[in-house]
């Protein structure tokens, strides 16, 4: 006996462990544990050692030879497994098969924005028809026939008193007759006026928010406005209001965002000035209320309203409105 | 409008800077749009002195000039007559852009070179005058600029005047807002008139006929003016507001109107027949047709006002005069229109005329009724001193329509309430005056507030809310957040829905686009049959084209379009959607119906093109996919689809095309589009869409989902296989084995139809699976076979089929 069992044992186990090949294993276990093998031959031998030292003895190089059997199965079963990986090798930098993925209109995303902030904050989304009659959108609001405040917005007309809607505020005033306060709406919708060229589209998208309730001041205006422009855009967005007409305002207010291109200093964007009209704004006309029927001692309100395409081109930095119509997949494919 | 600051600060003292001014404007509601120079088209151009001239060999009238233009000699050739060696010209040198359009460039005229272009007063800009080159100042030295020669500077501001503020459509008006502004005074022009007899009462008389047209008219004589070119300062000031000065009378009356805001008019007082004004509308049909005096005839309507003499029109009241009694420079004696008018009247008959002048804008937006003798008498007072007339004793007045200004109860309180403010009465005072409105505190919380004659767009407490709010600045009031009620509506499903149905095209791949609401009509391009309800359209009266002249009634010609664009441009594999309203007219005095669309367009590739694959065309089955998949994902019950019957839907190709169909409810039509429809389009590649009705969907998804049980027990599938008539829809069979209400009949699939050998002509197979579950135990292989048999053997009998050899 030159080598002790714990020796065998260990060298066995290394040489499996190190074989990486199914018949080499089987070998090595013919060469410990055949009938020739090393610990085959090695219990045999004990039989000559001193009867005191067999049992010991025994039991060592039988816990040997099971593990090394034990070795020898491991490696081979986990070898078997592993031969049942794919051979060969693939280009990974082929394409992979594309689950083609299509594309919301940057209009359609950020109405989705504008409306998200202002649910946030309650608002409820209100709808109203495209083609609207001239009560709804105008006298209504406070714009008689024959004013010139008529000429802010060119009309396109189906006849004298129906009208293709030149704003979302029609939406307040059927939503009003419908329901009494406190109210709190956004209207977003198609509006169309009759001009066309580079920075007119005859149809463009609004958004309209209302607000009424028994308190309500401009400042409140101001407060929610502004936090509007500063989820739309960012919290450092400076903003400013401007006094400005609507009839159906008073006072009416245009809100200028500091420029996002040139953060105030002065660009192309905002011809210089540093600043981007972005919304229109004002305390509801007490006329428009008494058209609604409501108690205008009772009750105040505010009403704004943005042109989705001015805000989409700001945050997208499109540079031709007229890109949101025609279509063009590598544009649309982008949002 | 345009500002002049030189002329503004002869009504008001300036110490800003014109930035700051420009600011100070913007932030009180009179948003400065530009601030420009007008003169500075002239930068380019020098003083140059003739030094020499000489006939041209070639030409008679035309003179080679030799010029200093103070550092170089230049060889100008010129066909002015007035041109004299030594004096001094205007020069511009090639390059110069003038304001006629002409660009000066360094040319040959009739062989003789020509290095610049010595200028008239015309072609700068400057005047009225052509007949020869403007003559300089021989005291300036060549080589200085024009602008710099002339002092032809200024500041110009363009201001963006909202309607409401008509009484800043003048000096005098933005003059007082600065002044409140800067804490500055406004400065008036105080006539000063001499008077001589005879009275005016003697000479002339008005009569105002529509006293609810024409509340107030005065009017002023003066005679043996001398009618000529207006001194160079009034002309500057014109100019530079871009007036063009006509001669000393007219630019007297258009100077007043841009003080004072008052539109005025000058007649030629002896071309008024029987020396009087009559103010009424047309008597007679001759009277109708009438001349202006921009040399056009117009078609007067009967409700238009006019000023008449004795017996004639001789102006559109408050739109434009008359060539009959225009001034011109054989004019003497000017008789002084300084008139009131009715806004909308004005408005009407300037719509009608389709035009619109200084006098008619200023008119429809309300000009202070008040102001009318004033305005008279200070151009009274300048014709006398510049065309050098008399002016008659007193004025003729008359003022039918004078209507009291009733005070407005203005409450601190609410006004605070208002805007979110912490103003003391007297702060509200202060600011109200500083604009002249009037005010009587009452309390300590109410006050009475009269507003000044000019502000006619005042009436209401907001009104002066609004005021005060502008004046004490936007930005100073505290910025607050609404307390508001945490009431809100149950939120709108349609809207819901629609964000649904474009996250889901968007998911099968599709582009939402957006495209207008008009089209050009559509029975032609789509083969419409005239019974077709989608040509129940609605036009627009005033379109931008005929192309977009009427509401459309289907978003798919609008897809078309797209597809063509983009094939045009190579992107030939394009799948398309659109969310858009359809309009159905019921006629143009009521509103139509709007109707919610979803169409979608695929035309070219099945999947995107790639090496894994060859690329396969898509077809009709790929956009019923899509619309089956999305009827799942909506949870709706699973559509029918109906072969159409030819002519049901234009422009599908026949029997390429389906009804969608919710139960008996027609929700749309899926199909490929008609060859001969896309010839008109241009598109040459199939095209397959589909078009369905959102509100009718709208009623078809169910508000909750509810969870069905996993099976416990296995199902177990049988297969079979028929041959039946060509003409037999897989549908029809599928829907014969629903007939038979198994309640173990879990699923009918058709995995496969087979034409051609060895199946007889005229005959196809199909291929049906149907898998069999129970709820309550696991199925048995004998009754199962059993139950397939028998519904194998009734659709034997129903389609009279056969079963494969």
């Amino acid at each position: 006996m030159n080598k002790t069992i714990e020796q065998i044992r260990a060298e066995a186990l290394e040489e499996i462990e190190t074989a990486g090949d199914i018949e080499k294993i089987k070998d090595i276990s013919v060469r410990y544990l055949g009938r020739k093998g090393i610990v085959t031959q090695y219990l045999r031998d004990i039989a000559a050692l001193p009867a005191s030292e067999r049992p010991e003895a025994g039991k060592k190089a039988n816990q040997a030879k099971k593990a090394i059997e034990n070795a020898a199965e491991d490696a081979i079963s986990k070898l078997s497994l592993s031969e049942k990986d794919p051979t060969g090798a693939i280009d990974v930098s082929l394409p992979g098969r594309l689950s083609p993925r299509g594309s919301l209109h940057p209009v359609t995303r950020i109405t989705q924005r504008i409306c998200g902030i202002f649910e946030r904050m309650g608002f409820d989304i209100a709808e109203g028809p495209e083609v609207e009659t001239d009560y709804y959108n105008f006298e209504a609001l406070n714009i008689p026939k024959n004013h010139p405040a008529r000429d802010m917005q060119d009309t396109f007309y189906i006849s004298e008193n129906i009208v293709l809607r030149t704003h979302t505020s029609p939406i307040q005033v059927r939503f009003m007759e419908a329901n009494a306060p406190p109210i709190r709406i956004i209207a977003p919708g198609k509006v169309y006026r009759c001009d066309s060229d580079l920075t007119h589209t005859p149809m463009f998208h609004q958004v309209e928010g209302l607000l009424v309730d028994e308190s309500v001041s401009f400042g409140d205006l101001k407060g929610l406005l502004t936090l509007f422009v500063q989820q739309m855009f960012d919290a450092q967005t400076g903003l400013r209001f401007r006094p400005s007409f609507f009839p159906f305002t008073e006072p009416s207010a245009e809100v200028d965002i500091q420029c996002v291109i040139c953060r105030g200093e002065g660009c192309k964007v905002c011809s210089g000035t540093g600043w981007l009209e972005v919304l229109g704004c004002g305390m509801v006309h007490p006329a428009v209320f008494e058209n609604v029927g409501y108690d205008t001692s009772r009750y105040r309100g505010f009403a704004f309203g943005m042109g989705v395409e001015r805000i989409a081109m700001l945050k997208y930095g499109i540079n031709d409105l007229r890109m949101f119509f025609e279509s063009d997949i590598r544009f649309l494919r982008q949002f | 409008m345009k500002i002049s600051l030189d002329w503004l600060s002869q009504y008001v003292d300036i110490t800003e800077r014109p930035a700051d001014l420009a600011d100070m404007l913007t932030m009180a509601g009179f948003e400065v749009e530009a601030v420009t120079d007008p003169y500075e088209h002239l930068g380019d151009i020098v003083i140059a002195a003739i030094r020499d001239i000489t006939v041209h060999p070639d030409a008679d009238r035309l003179s080679c000039c030799s010029v200093d233009t103070g550092g170089a000699t230049l060889r100008i050739i010129c066909g002015a007559p007035n041109i004299k060696t030594g004096m001094n010209v205007p020069c511009a040198l090639p390059g110069t852009l003038l304001p006629t359009g002409t660009r000066v460039e360094t040319g040959t005229i009739r062989g003789q070179v020509s290095e610049g272009m010595l200028c008239s007063e015309a072609e700068l800009g400057l005047g009225p005058d052509a007949s020869g080159i403007m003559p300089i100042n021989d005291a300036i030295p060549p080589g200085t600029p024009l602008t710099e020669a002339l002092g032809l500077s200024a500041t110009i501001f363009e201001i963006g005047l909202t309607p409401n503020r008509p009484d800043c459509l003048s000096y005098t008006g933005i003059a007082r807002e600065v002044a409140a502004l800067c804490g500055a005074t406004l400065k008036r022009p105080v006539p000063v008139i001499k008077e001589s007899p005879p009275d005016i009462h003697a000479l002339t008389s008005v009569t105002i006929e529509n006293p609810d047209m024409c509340p107030r008219y005065s009017a002023r004589l003066v005679t043996g003016v001398r009618v000529r070119q207006s001194p160079a300062w009034l002309q500057k000031r014109l100019l530079s507001v871009g007036l063009k000065p006509i001669n000393n009378i007219v630019d007297i009356t258009n100077y007043v109107m841009m003080e004072t805001g008052q539109p005025l008019h000058a007649f030629d007082f002896n071309r008024l027949s029987e020396k009087r004004i009559v103010v009424r509308t047309c008597q007679t049909e001759a009277e109708k047709s009438f001349a202006t005096l921009d040399g056009k005839q117009r078609r007067i309507e009967d409700s238009t006002l006019m000023i008449c003499d004795g017996s004639a029109p001789v102006a559109v009241a408050g739109v434009m005069g008359g060539e009959n009694s225009e001034i011109d420079d054989s004019t003497t004696d000017v008789l002084i229109e300084s008139a009131h008018f009715d806004p909308v009247s004005i408005r009407k008959a300037g719509k009608q005329l389709g035009l619109s002048t200084d006098a008619s804008y200023r008119f429809e937006r309300g000009v202070d009724p008040e102001g009318t003798v004033s305005a008279m008498n200070r151009a009274a007072a300048m014709m006398a001193e510049t065309a050098g007339g008399t002016i008659a004793k007193g004025i003729i007045d008359e003022y039918p329509g004078r209507q009291a200004i009733e005070p407005i109860r203005l409450s601190a309180k609410h006004t605070n309430r208002h805007l979110g403010t912490n103003l003391a009465p007297e702060q509200i005072a202060g600011y109200l005056g500083a604009i002249e409105f009037a005010v009587t505190h009452r309390d300590n919380d109410a006050m009475d507030v009269h507003r000044p004659s000019f502000r006619v767009d005042v009436s209401r407490p907001e009104d002066l809310m609004e005021e005060v709010a502008r004046l004490s600045g936007y930005n100073n009031i505290p910025t607050t957040f609404p307390a508001v009620s945490a009431k809100t509506q149950p939120p709108l499903r349609s809207f819901a829905l629609k964000a649904e149905i474009r996250e889901l095209m968007a998911g099968f791949g599709f582009n939402e686009t957006i495209h207008y609401s008009f089209t050009a009509k559509n029975g032609e391009r789509l083969e419409m049959p005239e019974e077709d309800s989608r040509l129940n359209e609605l036009p627009i009266v005033n379109p931008i084209s005929e192309t977009q002249s009427i509401m459309r009634t289907s978003l798919i010609p609008s897809l078309l379009e797209a597809c063509q664009k983009n094939i045009f441009r190579q992107e030939r594999d394009l799948k398309f959607f659109e969310l858009g309203k359809a309009f159905y007219s019921h006629g143009t005095e009521r509103l139509p119906d709007e109707t919610g669309l979803l169409s979608a367009v695929w035309t070219g590739a099945r999947h995107p093109r790639s090496w894994h694959e060859k690329t396969v065309a898509c077809d009709f089955f790929d956009i019923k996919g899509v619309l089956e998949s999305f009827f799942s994902a909506l949870r709706t019950r699973p559509a029918d689809f109906e072969q159409l019957e030819r002519n049901q839907c234009a422009y599908t190709c026949p029997g390429h095309g389906a009804n969608i169909l919710a139960g008996n409810t027609e929700i749309g039509v899926v199909g490929e589009i008609k060859p001969s429809v896309l010839e008109r389009f241009d598109i040459h590649q199939p095209v397959f869409a589909f078009e369905i009705d959102l509100d009718r969907l709208l009623a078809l998804v169910p508000q909750a989902t509810e969870f069905a049980a996993i099976p416990r027990f296995p199902a177990t599938a049988r297969d079979m296989t028929l041959i039946v008539d060509e003409h037999v829809a897989a549908g029809a069979v599928v829907k014969e084995i629903e007939a038979s209400n198994v309640d173990i009949i879990e699923d009918i699939t058709v995995f496969d139809v087979y034409k051609g050998k060895p199946i007889a002509d005229g005959k196809k197979s199909i291929s049906i699976r149907i898998t069999y579950r129970s709820h309550e135990q696991t199925l048995e292989d004998g009754p199962v076979n059993a139950l397939h048999q028998g519904i194998t053997g009734k659709l034997l009998a129903v389609f009279d089929a056969g079963l494969p050899e």
